[in-house]
């Protein structure tokens, strides 16, 4: 990782390519700094936390994310599009048999137009060469440990299509509403590395 | 041919760690290059997959060396120079007829 100098360093070598493309009219003034502030209003965990405690109360709605999730967001008032161009996205949910993991082994492919920027791990060399080849062991220590019968599908997300995963619902959650629901409902469970 | 960035399978990286409530970004140049990139992309300067290609051909030891915004930044500044819109001197600094 950085240290402050080599920081300062960097941090200097930014803004001097960014003046150079302003001075070239490739950058207006201030371009940076709205994308910067659109960006951290934009996708959140919490919008993945939404789709997922939707589904979990209206089937319909679940069937048809799970059929073609892109058709589906709309419903919600969210999309994969995020200025670039839209990504496909699969949801794939857990049940008592199997369980689903999301990984990126050539970089860093996330639904970051729905969830936001990926956390460090996710984006790490030991999490990518790792979560293909020992997932259980993985999981496990994330503090998922799973049956030994249940099976584990790893999803590997590329630059066209982007997986998020459809959790089960915890017991016990019968009384709660829609929006408790998707306060339950963590970023590592929609990638896979937690239950919830 | 396999990359550098191939990495699925692959044994002997440090393990996996979490960090406690991580930041988006963990410093502002990093928000600025992510800005940057999108910036580029969106004008047509390149696309992302010129972008990932960029990144993916780092040399060996600078593509592990580096942090993940530093590939960021390794990557848009081979683009701008390929793609005639500056100079290598010019992107680092260094060229003294620049301003």
């Amino acid at each position: 990782m950085s240290g402050n100098h080599s920081s300062s360093v960097i941090s200097a070598r930014v803004r001097h390519v960014e003046a150079l493309l302003e001075q070239r009219g490739l950058l207006e003034g201030g371009e940076i700094d709205r994308r910067i502030d659109e960006f951290a209003a934009g996708g959140t965990p919490a919008n993945g936390a939404r789709v997922v405690a939707r589904a979990w109360i209206d089937p319909g709605f679940a069937e048809r994310l799970l059929t073609d999730a892109n058709a589906a967001l709309p419903e919600l008032g969210l999309s994969m599009s995020g200025g670039l161009q839209e990504q496909r996205l699969k949801v794939v949910a857990n049940s008592a048999e199997e369980h689903n993991v999301v990984v990126c082994t050539l970089c860093s492919c996330y639904p970051i137009a729905l969830l936001g920027p990926s956390p460090g791990w996710y984006k790490s060399e030991a999490y990518r060469s790792r979560v293909v080849r020992d997932p259980r062991g993985v999981l496990a220590e994330f503090g998922v440990e799973l049956p030994a019968a249940t099976r584990i599908s790893v999803w590997d997300a590329s630059a066209e299509s982007r997986y998020m995963v459809l959790p089960r619902r915890p017991e016990g959650t019968g009384s709660l509403s829609e929006e408790e629901l998707a306060g339950l409902v963590t970023r590592k469970g929609l990638i896979g590395t937690a239950l919830v | 041919m396999s990359r550098i960035n191939d990495v699925g399978g692959m044994a002997g990286f440090p393990p996996i760690a979490e960090e406690p409530d991580e930041p988006r970004f963990h410093a502002d140049w990093e928000a600025h290059v992510f800005a940057l990139n999108s910036a580029l992309i969106r004008r047509g300067i390149y696309n992302l997959d010129e972008f990932r290609d960029a990144q993916e051909r780092l040399p060996v030891q600078e593509y592990l060396a580096a942090s993940y915004y530093e590939r960021w930044f390794a990557a848009i500044t081979t683009l701008l120079r390929e793609k005639g819109i500056a100079t290598a001197e010019e992107l680092a600094g260094t060229d003294e007829h620049a301003h």
